[in-house]
């Protein structure tokens, strides 16, 4: 493990507003919100000598260079897996900066997703590859009418819901969570928009008999950056450096991101478990000792099973964990207090790594008490952050 | 085995280099799967070599057709491309040990359930390939 001073830091955030018809381009989002992450942490583009995403943004590295005066860089990477990439472009960033491949890197997202394409709807033009960049290998899927996002998660679901008789009401309390943090968030889509249990039961089906209107994530325009160094650097910046004290990631044999169905016990996500050993051994903390929880929350489906997989309850317990409040602002693990994906926007998990900063520094819109750490994680990839 | 004509602008398949010779077989009426040509394991989805033995040499084996239902779903909003009808799309569970993502048709979506036996149907698409689909057993 790196010495301290040589650990990775997430020095800078920054964002465009989330909308949904931005009435800009992508490549203009993403340096937008590029630029504000290198204000935010007193750095300028010439700074930067690594640049990565991940798979499924059209936005582009060397025009992201041309347009805010990039000079030179030494790394690029785009991560496979669509949004699972989130948090695991922080474990190549983190070794990255930690091994002196580049000393200061620049992730981004940026997409029209609602504007541009609805990303939530059937897509037979492949704007995916054929295997969804290693997400969803849809020759598979798409002649039998599995065609969406929502319609693999249920699927993939359905042994979890079925076994633990998780109902639509226990998926629906995590909903109302996820909304109720977003109305008190200015930067969220449903600010000021909270909703009731009743609200959720009576919004229509997406994937009948498991996913409503309201347990299915945004689709947003927008983009989020974050600029990652070295906590020797970071020491000279403008913000409180958010140590990446552990970042790991799992693949295990024939699985898949979303259109997991092909391998193993389903009503579990092995990946996320070995995810969460990692982290341990990584750095000491495991996921349930950290303050805040940032769960990538495409579905409400998949919070449950990551609550599980990532040890903050034991399997089956999640919707119980949720209903009996440990996962609210003032509980023992705070669930997205932005509103995470379903409330605040879908930037596709990014947007979830920088309230997880912002709660480190003590200044995001719902702070919660007393943070000495966050996790993060989308699945396949979890992280830790501490001062 | 009976053909099913629910959703006749069903898309066509996506026919990969590996995965053909499984849609080209369902053309012909025929239900199969890969079966490595090395040490005979059966492999869904589709590859280009075995990973247990890492033979390259890749056989099909003759399916039973029977297996149960692992999961199953409705989508409903947005309707699924190319079906008037909503598809109940499952994970059938195969007596051969492999799952395959398909769909249960002939039954009333309320009758579905996690377990309950099907056997193979074929289902004909908007270009006139055949597909397995399943039947309630």
């Amino acid at each position: 493990m790196a010495k301290n001073n040589q650990q990775a830091a997430i020095v800078g955030i920054g964002q465009t507003e989330f909308s949904r018809n931005s009435g800009r381009s992508e490549q203009q989002l993403c340096a937008e919100a590029v630029l504000a992450a290198l204000a935010d942490a007193g750095l300028k583009p010439a700074d930067i000598d690594g640049v990565m995403t991940y798979t499924l943004d059209h936005s582009d590295e060397v025009d992201l260079m041309r347009n805010i005066g990039v000079k030179e860089l030494r790394y690029t990477m785009r991560i496979p897996q669509g949004g699972a990439g989130s948090i695991s472009s922080l474990v190549h960033a983190k070794y990255a900066v930690e091994s002196g491949f580049c000393d200061c890197i620049v992730l981004w997202r940026s997409m029209n997703e609602r504007s541009q394409y609805r990303f939530g709807q059937p897509n037979l033009q492949l704007q995916m590859s054929p295997n969804g960049h290693s997400s969803t290998f849809v020759e598979w899927c798409l002649p039998f009418g599995a065609q969406t996002p929502a319609t693999w998660e249920a699927l993939s679901a359905g042994p979890y819901v079925n076994k633990y008789g998780v109902t639509s009401e226990d998926l629906g309390r995590v909903s109302v969570l996820m909304r109720s943090n977003a109305a008190t968030n200015p930067n969220a889509w449903f600010y000021g928009k909270p909703i009731t249990l009743d609200d959720h039961q009576s919004s229509r089906w997406i994937v009948a008999p498991t996913l409503r209107l309201l347990d299915c994530c945004q689709e947003s325009d927008g983009a989020v950056a974050i600029v990652v160094t070295r906590m020797d650097r970071a020491k000279d910046l403008k913000q409180i450096p958010a140590r990446l004290a552990a970042a790991e990631y799992s693949f295990l044999h024939n699985h898949e991101i979303i259109s997991d169905f092909y391998q193993g016990d389903l009503a579990r996500l092995p990946m996320s478990e070995r995810v969460t050993e990692r982290l341990v051994e990584a750095c000491g903390i495991a996921p349930r000792d950290c303050q805040v929880a940032m769960i990538y929350d495409n579905f409400t489906t998949q919070v449950l099973r990551q609550i599980e997989a990532f040890g903050f309850c034991g399997p089956g317990e999640a919707k119980d964990f949720i209903r009996e409040g440990h996962m609210n602002l003032d509980g023992r693990n705070a669930l997205s207090p932005n509103g995470g994906l379903i409330g605040e926007a879908y930037i596709h998990g990014m947007n979830n790594i920088t309230e997880g900063v912002r709660q480190l520094r003590g200044n995001a819109d719902n702070q919660v008490r007393n943070v000495e750490s966050v996790f993060m994680c989308s699945g396949v990839a979890g992280a830790i952050i501490t001062q | 085995m009976t053909d099913s004509n629910l959703n006749p602008n069903r898309p066509d398949p996506i026919m990969s280099v590996e995965g053909a010779f499984f849609w080209k077989a369902a053309d012909e009426g025929r239900f199969v799967v890969q079966k490595c040509g090395g040490c005979g394991m059966l492999h869904h989805p589709p590859r280009a070599f075995c990973p247990e033995c890492l033979s390259p040499k890749k056989e099909e084996a003759q399916l039973s057709g029977r297996g149960t239902i692992v999961s199953w779903v409705m989508p409903v909003q947005p309707p699924a491309f190319g079906f008037e009808v909503p598809p109940v799309v499952a994970l059938i569970e195969l007596e051969e040990g492999i799952r395959m993502v398909s769909n249960v048709e002939g039954a009333d979506p309320k009758s579905m359930k996690v377990g309950l036996p099907v056997k193979v149907a074929f289902a004909t698409t908007r270009g006139g390939h055949k597909l397995p689909i399943f039947h309630l057993a």
